[in-house]
């Protein structure tokens, strides 16, 4: 009886797109009235990052340890790439997937190399396989091999046992990852270069990762696909960030997104996705005639200086060339070059750079903070109404554009 | 149930922490000890043979006497206490599995019983039970014993940070392999803690054995009241306060080698 619904040809055809499927999956713990998660049915596309997101209690953290059965399923049925897995031994699948918790959980005991060599030492590899693996793990999550394997979990930072956890569950090249809050327990700033370093990372590697988070903005931020869940783990929207933003299912999914959808799009873009302005320049080493006659050839009120490197350095314009007189450097006149910019960086990211140094216009430089272009405040304005509008018409035919987000 | 239960925990785990927090001494603070018990084994040594001896008190200070009594002290205190490793440690390992919920209280009813009863009462219960000498002493020792190595011993499982273990299960380690290689290792401070009080509360207990008729240095003491015959009591005092200083001093440093790197 097991298979007969399953359409053989259709199968196939998921086996290559489809990397997990979660088939009417439920789960009740003893002594419990309702259901932790109710008939939850799922498909997980291979090589990318669904995140299950949800109020306190819904089910996500459930919903997410059932897939390698560190909470059994009561029932229903799991499907990791094409193969059910409802049945069989649980530690020898839970080999096959990567495993990364809020708390990381490494092993205080052993060293770092230790640690990451656990699920490759059950496997049976070679000794030098093992080690070469540990090493390139560890270069891969931007950690110096040589200094840190033979260290212990204590004597790293919080961020530093993270990127060990990570590479941990990468250890024996699982293809699906499992990410309970990984970033929950590290302060922002840290949170948020971890977050573009997994980005990076993912981009090479394409694992399929159910990410958990409770955090609608790391959501948006990490995940190719989003699945906000209701209690007992009922999906109440399964889709992609832009059109969950856009075009919330619910007043529940409404809600949970807030009423700062508008600026949560934001995340979304990245400053290469959008056209760059050029800006007038001039070298530091030029006199300040040669500025004035930059100044006066463009319509705008300010000239950018950059050093040999084309590195900015100061902004300045016409008053503070007044203002100083012959003497002094390029270099002391004007304003600092703040809200500088990689291509990589989200728009809204570039938002917050400009408002932090209070200019309308952020400076984007390439990875030798080289001078590119700039990003102004029209140009963000103008690509959320462009993504709004987007989404719009392709949603039009069955949902009318009724409301705005509340902005 | 929970209540004792719980008061137990943080009893027993508040020995261990202290211990667990010092680090390995310096070799002066290694040396001490051995240094200051040789300044007393000659004092005593000095003392005896500067004194006139009667009959019974060159009988029983003779040295190849003492030398006898010191030797079948320590094997009453190695011997009791390698039983309650033996029975101990299962049994902290077993009440710690999640199956075992239900029976852990009574259980632990069981032991308290074997600490609450004194143990010259034991003694007595089991040389008239048994027989007399060496195995009565190290039963009843035992049973004294086994309790704080039995709570020690799930203290320091229970104190394994939960998410170490989910994290060892969710990367497919076995229950068996998690147990053996994460909760055990991670245990050990504090299961060495236990074994220590353990070995220091037997080595000074040992001495009762005397009554029911064991070898071991508590004869000098017994002997020096029933010939009144103070000063082989006092020497008999001073040997088993040196050897239960120098017990307690190795399981120190035991336990300051056997704790795992990187706790």
């Amino acid at each position: 009886m097991t298979d007969t619904q399953v359409d053989p040809a259709e199968g196939s055809a998921d086996a290559d797109t489809i990397e997990i499927r979660l088939e009417n999956l439920s789960k009740r713990f003893p002594g419990q009235q309702e259901p932790a998660v109710e008939d939850l049915s799922m498909e997980i596309p291979k090589g990318e990052i669904v995140i299950l997101v949800g109020p306190s209690g819904c089910g996500k953290t459930t919903t997410m340890k059932m897939i390698n059965r560190i909470i059994e399923p009561t029932s229903g049925r799991i499907f990791l790439d094409g193969e059910d897995v409802t049945k069989v031994n649980p530690d020898h699948l839970r080999r096959r997937i990567g495993y990364v918790i809020q708390q990381i959980g490494l092993f205080p005991h052993q060293t770092i190399a230790d640690n990451i060599a656990t699920v490759p030492k059950m496997l049976g590899w070679e000794k030098k396989r093992i080690s070469d693996r540990v090493d390139e793990l560890l270069e891969m999550v931007g950690m110096d091999a040589g200094r840190y394997r033979d260290r212990y979990p204590k004597e790293l930072s919080g961020g530093q046992r993270q990127r060990v956890g990570v590479a941990r569950a990468m250890s024996a090249d699982p293809d699906v990852m499992l990410m309970d809050e990984p970033f929950g327990a590290i302060d922002p700033i840290t949170r948020d270069r971890l977050q573009n370093e997994f980005l990076r990372l993912q981009e090479e590697i394409k694992k399929t990762i159910i990410f958990v988070t409770h955090d609608i903005d790391e959501a948006i931020k990490m995940g190719d696909r989003i699945a906000i869940l209701k209690e007992q783990s009922r999906i109440a929207q399964f889709d992609t960030p832009e059109r969950i933003l856009v075009n919330p299912a619910d007043d529940f999914v409404a809600d949970f997104i807030g009423r700062g959808a508008s600026l949560k799009r934001l995340s979304l873009s990245r400053v290469r996705d959008v056209e760059l302005h050029q800006w007038p320049t001039a070298s530091e080493g030029s006199s300040q005639d040669e500025i004035r006659r930059v100044l006066g050839d463009s319509d705008r009120s300010a000239v950018l200086i950059l050093d040999a490197q084309k590195r900015p350095l100061r902004w300045v314009t016409a008053d503070h060339l007044n203002r100083a007189g012959g003497g002094r450097s390029l270099t002391e006149l004007g304003l600092p070059a703040e809200a500088v910019v990689q291509p990589n960086a989200t728009l809204s990211d570039t938002l917050n750079e400009m408002i932090t140094a209070r200019y309308s216009t952020a400076i984007v430089v390439d990875s030798n903070n080289a001078y590119q272009g700039i990003v102004d405040i029209d140009t963000i304005n103008a690509t959320v109404r462009t993504m709004r509008e987007a989404e719009r018409d392709r949603l039009r035919p069955d949902r009318p554009a009724d409301e705005e987000d509340g902005q | 149930m929970s209540d004792t239960d719980q008061m137990d925990t943080t009893l027993a785990a508040s020995a261990p922490t202290m211990s667990a927090e010092r680090r390995r001494r310096s070799l002066g603070g290694y040396l001490f000890m051995p240094a200051a018990l040789t300044v007393v084994l000659v004092l005593v040594w000095l003392s005896i043979s500067r004194r006139e001896l009667d009959a019974a008190e060159q009988n029983r200070l003779a040295f190849d006497y003492i030398l006898r009594m010191t030797w079948a002290h320590i094997q009453l205190t190695l011997a009791s206490t390698v039983l309650v490793l033996v029975i101990a440690i299962p049994v902290g390992i077993l009440l710690t599995r999640t199956f075992a919920r239900p029976i852990t209280p009574p259980a632990i009813a069981v032991f308290n019983v074997g600490q609450a009863v004194p143990t010259i009462g034991l003694l007595a219960i089991f040389a008239i039970a048994w027989r007399f000498g060496f195995f009565p002493t190290i039963v009843a020792l035992a049973a004294y014993t086994t309790l704080p190595v039995v709570r020690n011993t799930m203290v320091g499982l229970r104190q394994v940070d939960a998410s170490v273990i989910e994290s060892a299960r969710g990367m497919g380690m076995t229950k068996r392999a998690v147990l053996g290689r994460i909760e055990l290792p991670l245990a050990v401070p504090v299961i060495m803690a236990g074994l220590r009080t353990a070995l220091t509360i037997n080595v000074g207990t040992a001495t009762l054995g005397a009554f029911i008729g064991a070898d071991c240095l508590g004869r000098l003491i017994v002997s020096g009241f029933s010939g009144n015959r103070p000063y082989i009591t006092i020497i008999g005092g001073i040997l088993v306060a040196v050897l239960a200083l120098l017990v307690d001093y190795l399981a120190g440093i035991a336990e300051d080698f056997l704790r795992p790197k990187g706790l």
